[in-house]
């Protein structure tokens, strides 16, 4: 068994498909309607453009919004991304505006840091343990 | 208002609690946590973690602020200066050796 496929809820399809394209250089894999405005929306790491896709899924479901706002509130990062240099990256994308509610912290071997992604979700990098 | 304030410094995880937030302020309750077990190696549910905070706050030493949908939590050591003006010490304060 493996993970091909994992999802995070977006409150806006075609915002969050610039912010994970354009700010965080993911590139697009499938996008297919599905009904009269969602999207079948997925994107990949351009470094495994055959690995485990994102689903970026409508946050319609009425759960989605307390489910959220709880987890955010308390800093809590929805998925994790692997970087080469947590610091790196987070000059990076701190330069193009986005906002941080944690910035790199040394944690022995790991270095973490969250991010808000702007469609609902925090998102922590993470260097990957050698 | 002093009872709580020796309550709170009495138990070594808040204190660790209030080290880290003097090293950084403005932190999230995720970041406390990842900071307690990553950095400490302090086995502490985060439901315990809420619990310190609440008497963290309650004695004043914890400060917590809005900011949009986030939550972040400062250090206010102004509650400690009870303790001196109580107990007066020395002007020059001595060598500084960290206490467990």
């Amino acid at each position: 068994m493996k993970i091909h496929l994992t999802s995070v809820f977006v409150d806006d399809q075609a915002k969050a498909e610039r912010f994970y394209t354009e700010i965080l250089g993911f590139v697009k894999k499938y996008d297919v309607p599905m009904g009269e405005k969602d999207r079948w929306l997925t994107v990949v790491s351009p470094e495994e453009p055959d690995g485990t896709e994102l689903l970026l899924e409508p946050a319609g479901h009425p759960a989605v919004g307390v489910y959220r706002d709880a987890l955010v509130q308390d800093g809590i990062p929805l998925a994790q991304f692997a970087v080469d240099d947590v610091k790196a990256e987070y000059e990076r994308l701190r330069a193009l505006g986005v906002r941080f509610t944690q910035e790199p912290l040394e944690m022995g071997p790991v270095t973490t840091a969250v991010f808000d992604d702007t469609c609902g979700n925090l998102i922590q990098i993470a260097t990957k343990p050698q | 208002m002093a009872d709580d304030l020796f309550k709170a410094l009495a138990d070594p995880t808040r204190r660790t609690i209030l080290d880290e937030l003097a090293e950084k302020s403005g932190q999230t309750l995720f970041e406390i946590c990842a900071r307690l077990s990553m950095k400490h190696r302090l086995d502490i549910s985060r439901q315990g973690v809420s619990q310190h905070l609440a008497v963290l706050e309650a004695a004043g030493l914890v400060e917590t602020r809005r900011e949009g949908r986030y939550k972040f939590h400062d250090l206010n050591a102004a509650p400690l200066r009870q303790i001196t003006e109580r107990w007066p010490t020395p002007d020059t304060p001595g060598p500084e050796e960290p206490t467990p």
